[in-house]
């Protein structure tokens, strides 16, 4: 184990980081949550590593103040008549931190690294819409047949598998991003270190303490540097959110990006106006065992969903207000010009819906002395235990009763994954890209996250016949209907739709909450 | 004295490979992996993922590879921290975690020391009361919440210290976990130390040294100490190795980039190569410092010989 250097190294670093109390007045000291594993865009998959990495790279496109997508890196590009050829321009201007211009070989390179299986990314299937990437990464295609291809240094070319309206925002995604090339060349895996890594962003990365913190700072090379405010970033990580509050409330934080629910109401007291909470692209659900006797019937699953109170949820069991889920596909979703599904019965008072449950489960021929017995499992958190507490309770008057059963959570995912759940679980789902399509596929009877095998052909063909289609009109009317069919049929329980939640401290200016929660630090300013 | 040092450094070597074993072992066999979390792999790209980590491997294979990485100081990569190895990430946290640690066992253990033989000295008078009470907060009140206090009123409300963080060079930023980490530790020498000092203050030969005219002061440096040093000493050992396994729930709270963590996340995020590395280190850790306080009370107590 080689000790000394990296002591001597840490030791250097700490000094320098003592000299930076006087320019706290340009310095942004973000609580980002759990310590990335990786700053290396193609590695990473949280959206605490999100907020790093798109601070010092940028894609062809990248997000505006509201996470809208808009050009980056690109000045400008145009898409095919057919919807399968996207050109992109990139900027003249845009630089890598060390000078070295920005060139479509470098978005090349990184796509065919993205894609190679080798690299291992967990969310290269983001970028499955460029033709044959699916192939590639899956190691049953040569690299060369792969949809992109270099006309000249600034301009790069992408073809894709089928006409895809969600690609020039899976563009700002950070598996998008371009890498540089000889950096990467030189230094190989190493890249990443401070001492090494270069990028192309707002911000270049200049320190890291594994567990403590990563600093940035401006960069002078950034094409638009003269608009970005914020001289330096700490982005510090913690595991204890209940300590970073405590840290926020003496001054040292100037952004949380979650806080504990149950400080909420402290929030809103003695500090008005600084807690954050937005509908946040993401669904919160139960899956059903399909393959169980009982659940396998639709009657019995309306009447299970139907006797879930989701109004009391958000606001009581949780405390931050989020919102009642009875369909699928979160208000707000892009290319989809439906609110949240809801069904007929969410219109009756609580009290009948319980009564026409308990008949319908009645006459699937379950009583007082003939109960359905189930499992709910979910992985151990204080606020999934009381979800599911209050759950088991609603269901009690059903004829139900449930076991509770809880595991850590790798556990947990193994055993959903492996259907291996007799009764229903607790699953989350966090949209990575803004398109009603990436909720859906979650039930589509071929892919692993259908956790409770729910299996119904007729939505598979629609899921299927959306992605052939350009009109967006259409493409939405199917994707609704699929969506309709699936809910009709429980295919699995929603209970409420995600909130993002944030702690904004009033000196820091445009902090816009939007439905992707991304707030790139490029657009924030700092006021005394 | 070193004929013996050697000798418990050589039998220690096989409790270190004993340990590696069974905990590679046991993580193993825990059910779920590092990659099963809140999303799933794809298929192909977990299949890429675990051939990166040798995880396709037989068990017997992952488990040569790593000892042989072990055996030339490499203790591989870490699972859930792609740009730094297991190697780099202890030795990144282990300064803080060892400053943290040491600082709080010297404090702990003078303020214990002092604290005991002030009580044991005022037996049943006012300051072995006071004693009592504050031995009493620093064993009742679990950690995580003293913590959770001591931010609060220095932090939040006082706003004398900070709340968290490490600044560097900054002492203030150690005052709080070093507080938090040696107050219980500091209850239980104390109370040890004015035990032990009761038992020999009443003995015959202090009674003697008392009856000869020596004054209380010249008593108690030279007579009495060292004899009632020695149960604290014992406790010293594995005190110690509390304190530095014991730091996690500190380095949470306030936010400091130690090693405490890796003990339960790493374990928790089935991160094979982190948990067994924390663990090697802790062992050897802990080895060594059970070795030094044999040696110091051997010192103490004539009665002990080295064999």
């Amino acid at each position: 184990m080689k000790l000394t250097p990296i002591i001597t190294a840490t030791a250097v670093a700490v000094a320098l980081a003592a000299g930076t109390a006087a320019a706290q007045a340009q310095t942004l000291r973000t609580f980002n949550g759990g310590e990335p594993a990786s700053l290396d865009p193609h590695r990473v998959s949280g959206d605490w590593e999100n907020r790093i990495v798109g601070d010092y790279i940028e894609g062809l496109m990248t997000e505006d103040e509201n996470a809208e997508p808009i050009l980056g890196q690109a000045e400008s590009y145009v898409i095919s008549e057919d919807g399968l050829t996207y050109t992109f321009t990139i900027r003249g201007d845009a630089v890598w931190s060390d000078g070295t211009p920005v060139t479509a070989q470098d978005f090349d390179f990184a796509f065919r690294r993205l894609l190679d299986p080798a690299t291992a990314a967990d969310y290269a299937y983001l970028q499955y819409p460029i033709l044959n990437a699916e192939a590639i990464n899956g190691g049953t295609m040569e690299m060369d047949e792969l949809g992109v291809r270099v006309i000249d240094d600034k301009t790069i070319e992408f073809t894709l598998e089928r006409p895809t309206p969600y690609f020039i925002d899976a563009l700002t995604h950070y598996t998008a991003y371009p890498v540089p090339r000889h950096v990467l060349e030189e230094f190989g895996d190493a890249w990443i270190q401070p001492a090494n890594i270069v990028g192309n962003g707002p911000y270049n990365i200049v320190e890291w303490i594994p567990n403590s913190y990563i600093r940035a700072v401006r960069s002078d090379t950034y094409y638009d540097a003269a608009n970005v405010a914020i001289a330096e970033v700490y982005y510090y990580s913690m595991d204890d959110i209940t300590a970073a509050l405590q840290r926020y409330r003496a001054g040292e934080f100037d952004i949380l990006t979650d806080f504990p629910t149950d400080q909420y109401q402290l929030l809103l007291d003695q500090y008005p106006g600084q807690a954050h909470v937005a509908p946040f692209l993401g669904l919160y659900y139960y899956v059903i065992q399909h393959n169980m006797d009982g659940l396998n019937q639709v009657e019995v699953r309306t009447a299970m969903s139907m006797a879930i109170n989701r109004d009391v949820i958000g606001p009581q069991i949780l405390g931050t207000g989020e919102l009642p889920a009875y369909g699928w596909v979160p208000p707000g979703t892009a290319n989809y010009d439906y609110e949240g599904y809801e069904p007929d019965w969410v219109a009756l008072p609580y009290e009948e819906r319980v009564a026409q449950a308990v008949a319908m489960m009645e006459a699937a021929g379950y009583s007082a002395s003939n109960r359905l017995t189930l499992e709910l499992k979910y992985n151990t958190n204080d606020n999934h235990r009381r979800i599911a507490v209050a759950i088991a309770a609603m269901w009690e008057p059903l004829h139900i009763d449930v076991e509770l059963v809880n595991a850590e959570v790798a556990v947990h995912y193994d055993q959903l994954q492996n259907n291996d759940f007799a009764g229903v679980g607790r699953a989350g789902w966090l949209m990575d890209y803004n398109d009603a399509i990436n909720m859906l596929e979650l039930l589509r009877s071929d892919i692993i996250y259908n956790y409770g095998r729910w299996n119904n052909p007729e939505f598979d063909q629609l899921v299927r016949d959306s992605a052939n289609i350009t009109d967006m009109d259409a493409r939405s009317e199917l994707l609704r209907a699929a969506e309709v069919i699936a809910m009709e049929d429980v295919a699995a329980f929603p209970i409420y739709y995600y909130v993002s939640k944030n702690v904004v401290s009033p000196r820091v200016q445009g902090f816009n909450d939007n439905a992707k929660d991304i707030h790139r630090t490029r657009w924030l300013t700092l006021t005394e | 004295m070193l004929q013996y040092a050697i000798r418990r450094i050589l039998g220690a070597l096989p409790i270190a490979f004993i340990t590696i074993t069974v905990c590679f072992i046991i993580m193993r066999a825990a059910p779920g992996g590092p990659f099963d979390g809140e999303r799933p792999l794809p298929p192909v790209v977990l299949a890429n993922v675990r051939a990166y980590y040798h995880l396709d491997k037989s068990l017997i294979e992952q488990y040569f590879i790593y000892v042989g990485g072990v055996l030339r100081g490499d203790f591989g990569p870490s699972m859930s921290s792609y740009d730094h190895s297991v190697s780099e990430l202890l030795a990144i946290g282990l300064p803080y975690t060892l400053t943290l640690g040491f600082s709080a066992f010297v404090i702990a253990t003078f303020i214990g020391i002092v604290a005991g033989m002030v009580a044991a000295v005022n037996q049943n008078r006012w300051p072995d009361y006071l004693l009592v009470l504050v031995v009493m907060i620093g064993v009742i009140i679990p950690n995580f919440l003293m913590a959770s206090i001591l931010q609060l009123v220095f932090g939040v409300y006082l706003q004398w210290l900070p709340a968290g963080g490490w600044r560097a060079g900054e002492i203030t930023s150690l005052v709080l976990p070093v507080t938090v980490l040696a107050w219980p530790h500091a209850a239980r020498i104390s109370r040890l130390m004015r035990g032990s000092m009761i038992e020999v203050l009443g003995t015959n030969y202090i009674r003697t040294a008392r009856s000869k005219g020596i004054g209380q002061r010249l008593i108690l440096a030279r007579h009495a100490i060292k004899p009632a040093l020695i149960p604290v000493v014992s406790y010293l050992g594995p005190g110690l190795s509390y304190l530095l396994t014991g730091s996690l729930v500190v380095e949470q709270v306030f936010g400091l980039p130690g090693i405490g963590r890796y003990f339960i996340n790493a374990a928790l995020n089935r991160d094979y190569g982190l948990v067994l590395g924390t663990t090697i280190l802790y062992v050897i850790l802990i080895l060594i410092l059970n070795l030094i306080v044999d040696m110091i009370y051997a010192w103490l107590d004539p009665k002990v010989r080295y064999r």
